[in-house]
């Protein structure tokens, strides 16, 4: 409490004192100054004084969603599709726990998040009071960081901090847990400061020695792969601009992780499609048959790589990662770059113009005749039958879907699963930014509410979630959020009753035993749409898809388009689990270079 | 392949002393499977601003390499020295309490005064040893006052620092 007779005859202290605001007051004047322009949100008793400064002020917007996980993937789709900070704000207990997944999710793919959490009020701390849970203790695994503010002389610094920590290195979630009372009271209000953070300082530029060192590995390659990952789109647009120069530059063929995808034009011909467990059959094999590998950005995540002793045998590994904890975490690399993607890039340009060895040209020139006999096994083919009533490929549907947005600046969400695949293998991405997925986690019901998040970054936008209809079911509550909001998202159903990536797995791997993968009890997507204020379409044959996808596009409201694809459809290429590169299955039809098998082994994989 | 033979490893961490900060390494190492065969923790500055974590692990030298690059990226943590890389002291101190009468007592006495363990307490039927030295030494003194009537033990985990002019700072 302070009291003052206001008649500026106090000294400076109190007359400091006098103009502290509320906590909650302090707390968004700190948001503003962070250039926070929205929060998504849902109240509760413990965060009440937010809400209540909130009402009092237009400065930032808030989104009020159906369920806390959507907050964070709603927020994870603003910052992924922006660049900037993501903030979530929700109450204490149930509040706090039911925004676990999203933040484990942020922590994964390294997306910069501010979760703000009610909290029972200090004295009642550790009392198990109505709505308390230890969120501190439950996030701290969840988080980069976390912190729970106990005085209020703290709560500014505390939020200052937590948006340089989580976009500072490698970005991710951080949590502030904010007891009621320090919400109440009045605290000190002061600006983001200039100062170094004491001790969280990451190494963004690169150690010029172990540049020189990768220039003269990249020089000598005759068969060298650039590997780019989700880290060169964290590290903003500039990298993916270095990125394609670099590349263009060198003549080297270019494959991305999941995350990476839209790092460098997908039209690009040195653009040899996605890698890993369903990546394309010549990017697998480049990997495989490298003799120089430039990882920028991606963390040989198990999806990549596949068995790991058989993992890219003869490569020399050269690993850019701006976090040291990445490098030889799984694979053992021969030269380690610490450093900000842009940065690295920026240098590798430049070591790569200063270092006069001619690259052996020759050598690339049959390093790309061997590509391109790969390529032409054109392993990501599939029949779609033409004839009118026939059942539409997922594959088909996406390619349609992509070919009916050209023209039209789309951002593409999905949720998890055989839809996710698809949609990485078949829609294409010139540009960062633009494609936003859950890749560590594999978080079903990612999808719906980040294609929110971005709706409300880019309001004119296309946003297109490519959805399965088992994920799209485990946030499907925001479909009201999108009809609140106005916001134009298309829910692009490939319907095909299963969980398709369960199914496949019990087909491939366990005997075609399709334990619980069937969804008996769909609703009626249609309805369920117009029961939300949006428009309902379905596509139950092949003629009827492009009708569907059009006016899907045309429509500017929220639009859930059911199509009925093809139940017994699988994902092909897929390095089964315990697997080499070389040993990928392909699709019906088509001769696999080797049927390993899966081993026991394998088949405790993941 | 065969696994990579296991080492040990002194790790000394200087951290900001905040709440919650022993809890993130802990469950560092709980999160990700590591080893810790002990961890000591206290405050070391003057202001009580910073403490010092010392932790004796074990792993691969990849493994060992992974825990100090993850304790590196926390945010609360200042420095990390993995002191087993070069000359370095680790001591760690215990307080023994043996129980027994005649012989048995008298031999406790005689070995506790060559391992140069004092006596912090004593009834006609017990001591209670403090004894300070490195963890083998500490390990052999409890070896020979089990059939002495060793009852119980207290030890305090490793600290340790470099030996010479090589500070963590």
């Amino acid at each position: 409490m302070t009291e003052t007779d206001g008649n500026g005859t106090m000294d400076g202290t109190i007359a400091a004192a006098e103009q502290m605001s509320s906590g909650s007051e302090a707390l968004l004047r700190a948001l503003k100054a962070q250039g926070v322009e929205v929060i998504f949100g849902y109240p509760g008793g413990a965060v009440l004084p937010i809400y209540d400064a909130i009402f009092q002020q237009n400065a930032i917007r808030h989104i009020l969603v159906r369920h806390e996980q959507a907050a964070v993937h709603a927020a994870e789709g603003y910052a992924r599709s922006t660049g900037k900070v993501g903030v979530v704000l929700v109450t204490s207990g149930p509040g706090a726990t039911n925004a676990v997944t999203g933040l484990v999710d942020a922590l994964m793919d390294s997306i910069p998040i501010v979760c703000l959490c009610g909290q029972v009020p200090t004295h009642l701390i550790g009392n198990d009071a109505f709505q308390e849970a230890d969120t501190t203790g439950i996030t701290r695994p969840a988080t980069k960081h976390n912190y729970l503010v106990k005085r209020s002389e703290d709560l500014v610094r505390v939020v200052h901090e937590a948006f340089y920590v989580a976009r500072a290195g490698r970005p991710g979630p951080v949590v502030i847990d904010l007891p009621k009372d320090i919400l109440i009271a009045p605290a000190p209000y002061r600006e983001p400061g200039e100062a170094e953070h004491r001790s969280y300082r990451p190494r963004t530029q690169p150690d010029p020695r172990r540049i020189k060192e990768a220039v003269a590995l990249l020089k000598r390659a005759r068969r060298p792969i650039i590997y780019a990952g989700g880290g060169v789109i964290n590290a903003g647009p500039e990298a993916s601009r270095l990125l394609t120069q670099f590349a263009r530059m060198t003549g080297f063929p270019l494959t991305a992780t999941l995350m990476g995808l839209g790092a460098f034009p997908a039209s690009d011909p040195l653009f040899l499609g996605m890698l890993g467990m369903h990546g394309t059959y010549e990017s697998n094999l480049a990997m495989h048959g490298c003799d120089v590998m430039l990882n920028i950005g991606a963390r040989f995540d198990d999806r990549v790589t596949g068995r790991l002793n058989a993992f890219s045998p003869g490569s020399k590994k050269i690993h850019v990662d701006i976090d040291p904890a990445n490098i030889n975490k799984s694979v053992a690399v021969d030269v380690a770059i610490v450093g900000d993607a842009a940065a690295v890039l920026r240098a590798l340009i430049a070591a790569w113009r200063e270092d006069s060895t001619p690259p052996p040209r020759e050598a690339l020139a049959q390093w790309w005749e061997r590509i391109g006999l790969w390529r032409e096994k054109k392993a990501l083919r599939y029949e779609q039958p033409a004839a009118p009533g026939s059942v539409i490929k997922p594959q088909y549907a996406i390619e349609r879907l992509y070919q009916a947005t050209q023209g039209r600046e789309t951002y593409v969400t999905t949720e998890v699963g055989q839809h996710q695949m698809w949609a990485a293998q078949y829609f294409k991405f010139e540009q960062p930014n633009h494609w936003m997925t859950s890749g560590g986690l594999g978080t079903m019901g990612y999808g719906l509410p980040a294609a929110m998040g971005v709706q409300v970054a880019h309001p004119q936008a296309l946003v297109v979630d490519i959805a399965g209809e088992a994920s799209t079911l485990m946030n499907i509550q925001e479909m009201s959020t999108l009809a609140q909001y106005r916001l134009p998202v298309k829910v692009f159903i490939l319907n095909n009753h299963y969980m398709g990536m369960v199914r496949q797995w019990q087909e491939l791997l366990h005997g075609g035993r399709y334990s619980h993968s069937y969804s008996e009890a769909l609703p009626d997507f249609v309805k369920l749409a117009e029961s939300f204020h949006a428009v309902g379409l379905r596509a139950r044959t092949v003629d009827e898809l492009d009708g569907v996808i059009a006016e899907m596009l045309a429509v500017d409201k929220p639009v859930i388009a059911d199509i009925c694809v093809d139940e017994t459809e699988n994902v092909f290429p897929m390095i089964p689990s315990g697997a080499a590169h070389n040993e990928m299955l392909l699709g019906p039809g088509q001769d696999s270079p080797g049927r390993p098998g899966v081993t026991d082994e394998g088949m405790a994989l993941v | 392949m065969a696994e990579p033979a296991l080492r040990s490893a002194t790790v000394s961490v200087l951290v900001e002393n905040e709440s919650g900060v022993l809890a993130r390494v802990i469950g560092l190492f709980s999160g990700r499977g590591y080893n810790i065969d002990s961890l000591t923790v206290a405050p070391v500055e003057r202001d009580g601003s910073k403490s010092r974590i010392t932790v004796v692990t074990r792993g691969t030298p990849m493994v060992i390499e992974q825990i100090k690059a993850q304790l590196d990226r926390l945010v609360p943590v200042y420095k990390v020295l993995d002191l087993s890389e070069g000359p370095h002291l680790a001591r760690e101190l215990a307080l023994i309490k043996v129980i027994g009468a005649g012989e048995k007592r008298a031999e406790a006495l005689r070995l506790a005064e060559a391992f140069r363990a004092r006596v912090i307490d004593a009834t006609t039927e017990s001591f209670t040893f403090e004894l300070t030295g490195a963890t083998d030494k500490l390990d052999a003194f409890l070896d020979l006052m089990r059939p002495l009537g060793l009852a119980e033990v207290a030890r305090t985990g490793v600290a340790a620092i470099a030996r010479g002019m090589k500070t963590i700072y």
